[in-house]
């Protein structure tokens, strides 16, 4: 049956505009699976009615989607809508503050435990809940948004331009970071996105450019005045060195803005141009970064002289300017419309996207100088998308089997804290990504033993209940349990398609919480 | 009788006897195929202060660079550096090592580490675990490709074991490599129903038509009826080896735990953190003081457990760079280069300190401020997977380095 489907959307596709897009289940199926994070139930029903063509169209367009449900499945959760100076202010800096007494305390009675293990401290504990309910939040708006490609586009661009939480003060930025930054521009210009990530405090603490200061003078400079976004002017004393004040060059930025951002690790730049781009970028730093101030621009650790960039010359005394012609440059870059074109469609369609498909997005990158609506739009209506090749060609990330899961059962979440903590045991801790390299989006990372056998567990414990804060509406408490056969349980959660043994060992299950278990925890689960 | 099965590389199933007494006879199976080498690797992330590791106390440069944070010259005393050859000294925490020193089983390279200048924890960590300094495009880490240059007798899913919840960079790769933080929570748990559960999942998986799927899925529930058979939760360290109960602790416990249930273990990891020491680092006492003192208790109840399969087992430690020489405004110590690793092992040409010392006066350091480094981290590893495990071509696991036994430091004869 798939393969009779499989053929149907082949063959229309190949003949495609895109006014006929196919409308049969498993097509729709894939679609909620990629451009979204899975079918919750009702959402076939409601797009076979509105037809994908119209769907995709919706969800390109998130502000017009009303998504009152998750805003308040969010209202509970505080920090997620303060300021990194909020933050800072109401959590970090107590914590820091009682670390420092805590440590002198420590110093005078020599209290050091045996197995480096220290008593739980509360205002550290309240300092970690800023990344927790962050966590929380991510995951609610995955389950319950409406506004389900902005959830994954947002996912997809935070990876994209990475900051991993336990890099210091990163911790209270990425709450700032994720809603303002990231969020609001992924449907937006690229160039924008660059902009707004390259004068982010958080990025301008991951990868250290905020303490990069170049020029044979900068450190003899005089008191510069200086006026932060939305404060007041200040004078800016020169200060004497200290730890992690800035001591010269940080190529750290640089290189990974050609490599990881824009260019591509093949990108065709040289070690000159990664430590020219440096100099350039010298100056952009953080006003008071231990307190969640912003983006300043500090003339005295810039370096005035001239540079080149990829063969661009960046004339003498440009200051600010000089980052600003570095990004559109490399914004403009071709390299930089396949490097992200073949990101999105690897996301979007396979592992190894179909190069025809990565060449019409890049260009449709150049075209439209850099619009992301436009080259996401290009990706979700090409046929390669909707190809036999595709369909289930993804292994969910454990991030997407988590949420998928809870999606397809109609879980109810009202604590999603032991669900934050799952991801760390299925090896993918929210917001945690060492390497500004940021989760890889491809199988080989994500199937192995250990991970496999936790999907397999995690399967069992939400399907009986077992996880705390979250219930689906078919457990074995729930005498009422609807879905009691075979056909019903995966065609509701896998629509239907799954192999004789998965169905045959579903069906010998003895009550539900085990079907259940046994289809989100089946190979055809793993997939999208 | 207890059995096992031992998943042959040509499919067929062997059946192994396993149990208490006759675990001799697993093990001759896997002995008698030739190889029973192990390396367990240990990362210590964070960037340890190998010079108040091993102190170079025949410096007066390192008393002058550090006037709070140095370990006082050996003086017998238990707040002073361990001599162990006239100029190096061991941290006083490190005293349950240093019977591994006398007995010439401990060996020790310094001034060793990158070629690449990086003090990003993150990217040093990640070259080191790739071992291709400069380049982060590398897909797979060296360990997975010494993995996949040496040819496995047995198939068996314990073949590399990182006890981590994710599986580390050095092991990440197209050879099978299993991650797992707590061996006892490994399989799967359905309460009274475990065992009908786990054998539903292994059919559906068995005859997935997904092929990756199908072969981890494979993999897994062989690796689930191996760790059954040997019980870990009746784990009794032998010569009374003494496990800190720490996480590092525990990860070593069970590192020796699986090494003796014969599972085919030839590749450990596991990793400890906590090193990252810029304010208060401390000497005899305190911070890093207080995390050598787990670390080097936890390896030595290791070597002690493993008592004389010790004779085919290294041990080798690393961290992504050293520390500064002079210590910073807030008695700690920033970034630096070179760093100190260590090798234990039966077959190690142990009670010596290899590599050649640059000193630390000003102008022998790196940029002005780190001990330099005159031993490039690759060839210990080199030679590690050459004399120890015994691969005759390990050009494919250092990709872009003329990897050459004149330059191995001669840790085995």
């Amino acid at each position: 049956m798939k393969h009779a489907i499989a053929l149907i959307v082949a063959v229309v596709a190949i003949s495609a505009s895109a006014a006929t897009v196919p409308n049969d289940d498993l097509a729709i199926i894939h679609v909620l699976n990629r451009s979204g994070f899975g079918a919750r139930p009702g959402d076939l029903e409601r797009v076979r009615s509105l037809g994908i063509q119209r769907y995709i169209d919706e969800q390109l367009r998130p502000e017009r989607i009303a998504d009152g449900g998750v805003t308040a499945r969010l209202s509970g959760l505080v920090t997620i809508g303060l300021s990194s100076q909020q933050i800072a202010d109401q959590f970090e800096i107590p914590q820091l503050e009682a670390r420092r007494r805590r440590k002198a305390d420590a110093q005078s009675t020599d209290a050091a435990s045996t197995d480096g293990k220290q008593p739980p401290d509360p205002m550290q504990q309240r300092a970690n809940s800023v990344i927790v309910e962050l966590s929380e939040q991510k995951l609610l708006r995955a389950v319950y948004s409406e506004r389900q490609l902005q959830e994954v586009l947002t996912d997809f661009w935070f990876n994209h331009f990475n900051v991993d939480a336990r890099k210091g003060p990163a911790r209270f930025m990425l709450t700032e970071y994720e809603r303002d930054t990231i969020r609001p521009r992924v449907l937006g210009k690229f160039r924008d996105l660059l902009g707004a990530t390259a004068k982010s405090p958080a990025m301008l603490f991951y990868l250290d450019n905020w303490m990069s200061a170049g020029g044979p003078d900068s450190s003899l400079a005089p008191a510069t005045m200086i006026r932060p976004r939305g404060g007041r002017p200040r004078l800016l004393r020169p200060q004497p060195q200290k730890k992690n004040s800035p001591k010269g060059l940080n190529e750290n930025y640089g290189r990974e803005l050609m490599e990881l951002h824009t260019l591509g690790v093949d990108g065709g730049y040289t070690q000159k141009d990664v430590t020219e781009v440096a100099r350039a970028f010298t100056g952009w730093t953080i006003d008071r970064p231990r307190q969640g101030g912003g983006f300043i621009f500090n003339p005295r650790l810039h370096d005035a002289g001239r540079k080149v960039v990829l063969g661009h010359v960046i004339e003498a005394g440009g200051g600010e300017s000089d980052g600003e012609q570095v990004l559109d440059i490399l914004a403009k870059h071709p390299r930089t419309a396949a490097f992200v074109a073949t990101k999105l469609a690897r996301r979007f369609v396979s592992d190894t996207p179909p190069k025809a498909l990565v060449d019409r997005a890049a260009a449709r990158f150049l075209a439209t100088d850099g619009d992301l609506r436009e080259v996401t739009r290009t990706i979700l209506t090409s046929p390669e998308f909707l190809a036999p090749d595709a369909y289930r060609a993804k292994v969910k990330t454990p991030f997407e089997f988590v949420v998928s899961a809870l999606r397809a059962t109609g879980a109810e979440v009202q604590d999603a804290r032991p669900l934050v903590r799952e991801m760390q045991q299925l090896g993918m801790p929210i917001y945690m990504c060492q390497p500004p390299t940021g989760y890889k989006d491809a199988a080989d990372a994500w199937v192995n033993t250990g991970a496999l056998v936790s999907r397999m567990n995690l399967a069992y414990r939400l399907a009986a209940g077992q996880l705390r804060g979250t219930a689906i509406d078919c457990t074995l408490q729930n005498a009422n349990c609807k879905l009691q056969n075979t056909e019903e349980v995966v065609s509701r959660l896998l629509g239907g398609d799954v192999s004789d043994t998965t169905r045959a060992t579903i069906a010998k299950a003895t009550d539900a919480t085990k079907m259940m278990a046994l289809t989100l925890g089946a190979p055809e689960f793993q997939r999208r | 009788m207890l059995s096992r099965r031992v998943f042959l590389k040509n499919g067929a199933f062997a059946f192994v006897s396993l149990g208490f007494a006759p675990s001799f006879m697993a093990r001759t199976a896997v002995a008698a195929s030739g190889r029973s080498k192990q390396l367990i690797a240990i990362f210590q992330r964070g960037a340890v202060d190998g010079l108040s590791v091993v102190v170079p106390h025949g410096e007066s440069e390192y008393y002058r660079a550090r006037p709070n944070i140095a370990i006082p010259r050996p003086n017998g005393g238990d707040a002073a550096a361990i001599d162990l050859d006239g100029f190096f000294g061991f941290n006083p925490k490190l005293q349950p090592l240093k019977p591994l020193w006398d007995r010439r089983d401990l060996a020790i390279v310094h001034a060793c580490g990158s070629p690449d200048s990086t003090r990003s924890h993150f990217d040093a960590q990640d070259y080191m675990e790739s071992a291709t300094p400069g380049v982060k495009s590398t897909a797979d880490g060296w360990l997975n490709r010494y993995l996949q240059a040496q040819h496995a007798e047995h198939q068996t899913p314990f073949r590399a074991v990182a006890l981590t919840a994710q599986m580390p960079r050095m092991l990440q790769g197209t050879a099978p490599a299993l991650a797992v933080s707590q061996l006892a929570q490994f399989g799967i748990r359905a309460g009274q129903s475990s065992d009908a559960v786990g054998a539903s999942f292994e059919a559906e998986y068995a005859t997935a038509a997904d092929s990756v799927l199908n072969g981890t899925g494979r993999e897994a529930f062989n690796a689930i009826r191996m760790l059954k058979t040997a019980d870990p939760s009746k784990y009794e360290p032998a010569n009374g080896a003494d496990y800190p109960r720490s996480a590092f602790g525990q990860s070593l416990r069970q590192i020796a735990q699986l090494t003796k249930s014969n599972v085919g273990l030839e590749v450990a990891f596991a990793d400890v953190g906590g090193w990252d020491t810029h304010v208060n680092q401390g000497a005899a006492q305190g911070q890093l003081a207080t995390r050598l003192d787990d670390f080097s208790r936890s390896i030595a109840a290791l070597v002690a457990d493993l008592g004389d399969r010790m004779a085919d087992t290294v041990v080798l430690t690393m961290s992504e760079f050293g520390r500064a020489v002079n210590e910073n405004g807030n008695r700690g110590t920033d970034h630096g280069h070179g760093n100190a690793m260590m090798v234990i092992g039966g077959g190690v040409r142990g009670g010596r300190v290899y590599g050649t010392w640059p000193g630390l006066a000003v102008d022998k350091r790196y940029d002005g401020r780190d001990l330099a480094v005159t031993t490039d981290f690759r060839d210990v590893f080199g030679e590690i997977i050459c004399r120890h495990l015994a691969l005759r071509d390990p050009r494919q696991v250092f990709p872009g380095y003329q990897i050459s036994e004149a330059r191995f430091p001669g840790l085995f004869a």
